[in-house]
């Protein structure tokens, strides 16, 4: 049965018609043409589809979209503000805190909800809370640089 | 120039019509822009092994478009999936060219513009094709000086080029730019004398460090893999598959499956698809489908599936025979007999596998996540019963591969002919992307193996027999590299060719195929032999070694280590490895610590070193190491899929446990300089002495004898009881 839901994607608000149980995962991807925000698992174990859901992170193959209804949902490509990279996507680049690519997103966005949270986390901290979040090429350590770096920048805000 | 590369793969007889192949090339090229086309053809670019008449498969395997916007294009058929080559790649065309490195364009696997290439792995996309772009780099500057001549009206021996422009050096205000060159149509060069490449002394671009020029759309989102690209109308489509390995479909209830709004439902023989707008209805609708399958009984399972692969048949290829194993016996004060087993071993790429199709005109178009477009084109060319040149594979960004999206023998990218059926049934575009537990299930595996060894050593601990067994992971990495008298190494059936009945599902090509499988047991092997002489193992080889490249990259680690020799087993948990792998020497030195009581293993520090010869992006040549080192901690300590009568039991990364944050040791990299030596690989090596690494560190820490991989807790527990 196909429901309304509003809610706010990247600062703007949405009001769509969906089966309200649907995955956010599959109606970012799909019905908004998010598709930043990816796939690995569908079962909450690689942190691949993670977006924030008012400020904190989300697996969102682990979220219905009726559940998120009046949220503020931020995707991967929403934190690029003016042309400007967000901090963390910059130290990403910075670093070169990638290879393939596709578990950045969901590894920018969980950090993000680290930072916030915790702008003083330490190390071990994020290694600890990015723990959940695979990554296959082994970016790992060029990952947690990254983040220790971007905190420290937002800090100085 | 001579191709000193080691090339396994088959031989078939080349097709006859190059010359029909280059023009069509280069007609497709003339519709894309015209310009100046410098193609080149080095040793041997592959297509003796392309099926005639499927693909592109022009007598060149690169080649650059000089535009007159001043851009250069690179074509080729390689692909990035994270490898870096998309970086790397235009310090070789700056370099030769003398261009800015920005105003290189890459154009990769894309069938229907890059020449005709065997798919990307074993590390070649460098030691291979990138040898030839510079070539074909270096050619076309030659070619830009003679148009220079002309244009100028001046000889070239006059002429230089700087920047993108061709100047008189007696005249400065007279120069053209290569752009200005290549106005009007297409130009088609080729030089007489090949020239020759820059000298590593003046080398701009080549040796310094890149970072991924494609970053900034990974990091915003914007990057497409092949499930991110969305057509008008598309679907997507959920497909029955079998719950097991063999099973046959008896029959389905599709009633329900047919009841969800908006889904279709295709019934082609045994083959049901669900589709609909929207991937997770399909899916949903997908699991309403009530089946019935027959089901093979093969009791197979992952333990006792090393005595089926010893017993099973096969005739052995003689790698290395020298001397007389029986009086190498007879030399021996101490025999040692081990046998190593490892598991089958998934890719496990974040991205699954998924195909997206749309006919139109006749026209297949495919966006792939593959390491191998070509084979996906003559797959579905002959699937769909179309010319080759009605199908087009388009490699978007791809998310991780390893080998696992690499068709060698066994297709490994069914999703793609599925995606074309399906859009030609439907008359719509389609997606067919794996779910995760469909990729561990159609995974081509590395195959699990078994690694025997027989040695020795005399009084003076030296030894004096090798007498090697290797069943199932094929010969690489089983070079004898020590110097030992008498010496045979046998292989039983390789993952590339495994005799029939082997495996209970497919396998095929993981990252340096069978190599870790080999070093792991070599090499521990090796510290084995070590300690019984009571000489340290890192001694104990440099003893044994005459290779001046084994001996360098060893001391290297050892320096950067700050290795200190110890008689074994000394208890500091140090392991070490070295071996060769396409061509890259490489050792591993490191320090690993167990917790006794629950056998869980913790690397703390890995040292890493290559001599690989000519280094192009040292900085990406880095990534790769530090990633091989983490990935390659799952196949030693974690990584193996459970099985049991064709089912797979791992089908998420809940029970099959890959390297996380937690798990990252420090790791220290180390490029030995050899701007002299062509270029060798850079993304496998690191992968191949893990394992030895963590299985000599256990027993120099504990003196505890493990011989299976993974080494779980639970091993590791049985192993310290036994010490
Ligand atoms: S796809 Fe959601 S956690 Fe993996
Ligand atoms: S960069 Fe490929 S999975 Fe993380």
């Amino acid at each position: 049965m196909k429901e309304k839901i509003s809610f706010t994607i990247n600062d703007k608000p949405v009001t769509l018609e969906v089966e309200g149980d649907r995955e956010l995962l599959w109606v970012l991807r799909t019905e908004l043409g998010l598709t930043g925000t990816k796939y690995g698992c569908g079962e909450g174990v690689c942190g691949a589809c993670t977006v924030l859901v008012d400020n904190e992170a989300i697996q969102s193959c682990q979220v219905r979209i009726r559940d998120v209804a009046g949220s503020k949902v931020t995707t991967i490509e929403g934190l690029e503000k003016d042309g400007n990279l967000h901090p963390l996507q910059k130290a990403f680049v910075d670093h070169d805190a990638l290879q393939c690519g596709f578990c950045t997103p969901g590894m920018i966005m969980k950090a993000h909800s680290i930072l916030t949270e915790n702008p003083n986390a330490k190390k071990e901290e994020i290694v600890n809370a990015m723990d959940g979040n695979l990554c296959r090429c082994g970016a790992h350590p060029r990952i947690i640089d990254a983040i220790v770096d971007a905190a420290k920048i937002l800090k100085k805000g | 120039m001579k191709q000193e590369h080691k090339c396994d793969f088959m031989n078939l007889p080349a097709s006859k019509n190059m010359n029909n192949d280059r023009r069509d090339f280069l007609k497709k090229m003339g519709l894309i822009g015209g310009g100046i086309i410098i193609y080149c053809t080095i040793g041997n670019t592959g297509r003796s092994i392309a099926q005639p008449g499927f693909g592109s498969t022009p007598d060149f395997n690169a080649f650059l478009r000089i535009g007159i916007d001043e851009r250069v294009t690179c074509f080729i058929g390689k692909v990035d999936m994270g490898q870096g080559t998309i970086t790397s790649f235009p310090q070789l065309v700056a370099e030769e060219l003398d261009v800015a490195y920005d105003r290189v364009d890459m154009v990769m696997g894309d069938t229907d513009t890059c020449p005709w290439d065997i798919g990307t792995g074993g590390s070649m996309s460098i030691r291979i094709v990138g040898v030839q772009v510079r070539s074909a780099a270096a050619e076309a500057k030659g070619v830009l000086k003679l148009l220079a001549a002309e244009y100028l009206k001046c000889p070239v021996e006059r002429l230089k080029t700087k920047d993108g422009v061709v100047f008189d050096t007696k005249k400065s205000d007279s120069k053209v730019t290569y752009g200005t060159l290549a106005k009007g149509n297409i130009i088609e060069k080729h030089l007489e004398t090949k020239p020759s490449v820059t000298s590593p002394d003046s080398f701009e671009f080549i040796g310094k460090p890149y970072f991924h020029q494609d970053a900034h759309k990974k990091v915003t989102g914007m990057a497409q893999y092949a499930g991110d690209i969305r057509l008008p109308d598309m679907l997507y489509a959920g497909i029955l598959r079998p719950p097991v390995h063999g099973a046959l479909l008896k029959s389905a209830d599709l009633t329900e499956a047919k009841k969800i709004e908006g889904v279709q439902v295709i019934e082609d023989d045994n083959f049901i698809a669900v589709l609909h707008e929207a991937p997770d209805i399909a899916r949903m609708a997908l699991s309403m489908i009530k089946a019935e399958f027959d089901l093979p009984s093969t009791s197979l399972n992952d333990k006792n599936i090393y005595e089926h692969l010893v017993k099973t048949p096969v005739q052995p290829q003689i790698k290395e025979k020298k001397g007389d194993i029986e009086e190498g016996v007879k030399l021996a004060k101490e025999l040692f007999e081990e046998t190593y087993l490892s598991a089958y071993v998934a890719h496990a790429p974040m991205e699954t596998h998924t195909s997206l199709a749309t006919i139109e005109n006749g026209k297949v178009t495919i966006w792939a996540s593959t390491q191998s477009p070509f084979a996906i084109q003559r797959t579905v060319a002959e699937g769909m019963k179309l010319p080759a040149d009605k199908v087009r594979v388009i490699t978007p960004f791809v998310g991780g591969a390893f080998g696992g999206k690499l068709t060698m023998v066994t297709d490994s990218n069914l999703e793609a002919l599925e995606a074309a059926r399906l859009a030609q049934l439907t008359g719509r575009p389609v997606q067919v992307s794996f779910s995760r537990a469909e990729e561990f299930f159609y995974d081509t595996f590395r195959p699990a193996a078994i690694v025997k060894i027989k040695s020795g050593i005399d009084g003076s601990g030296k030894i004096v027999f090798w007498n090697n067994d290797v069943y199932m992971a094929g010969d690489g990495g089983t070079e004898v590299i020590y110097d030992i008298p008498h010496q045979m190494v046998n292989i039983y059936g390789t993952w590339m060719m495994p005799p029939p009945g082997a495996h209970p599902f497919r396998v095929g090509p993981w990252r340096a195929p069978g190599v870790p499988n080999n070093i792991h047991a070599k090499e521990m092997q090796i510290s084995l032999m070590a300690a019984k002489a009571g000489v340290d193992p890192l001694e104990f080889r440099l003893r044994h070694l005459k290779d001046e490249k084994m001996i360098g990259v060893l001391k290297a680690a050892a320096k950067k280590f700050g290795y200190k020799p110890a008689k074994p087993v000394s208890g500091r948990g140090i392991g070490i490895s070295c071996g060769i792998d396409v061509d890259t020497y490489v050792a591993h030195i490191g320090e690993i610590e167990v917790d006794k009581k629950t056998g869980e293993i913790r690397v703390k520090r890995v040292v890493c070193v290559y001599d690989m010869g000519l280094c192009i992006n040292p900085q990406g040549t880095k990534i790769q190491m530090e990633g091989a080192c983490i990935m390659s901690m799952g196949y030693a300590l974690s990584e193996g899929i459970r099985f049991s009568d064709g089912a797979i039991l791992d089908k998420n990364f809940d029970t099959y446990r890959i390297p996380g944050f937690s798990w990252v040791p420090k790791i220290e990299t180390v490029i030995l300089k050899k701007d002299n030596d062509p270029p060798h690989g850079a993304g496998e090596p690191a992968v191949i002495g893990m394992g030895a690494l963590i299985a000599t560190g256990l027993f120099d820490a504990t003196g505890a004898r493990l011989f299976e991989m993974p080494m779980t807790p639970e091993r590791v527990r049985a192993a310290l009881n036994k010490v």
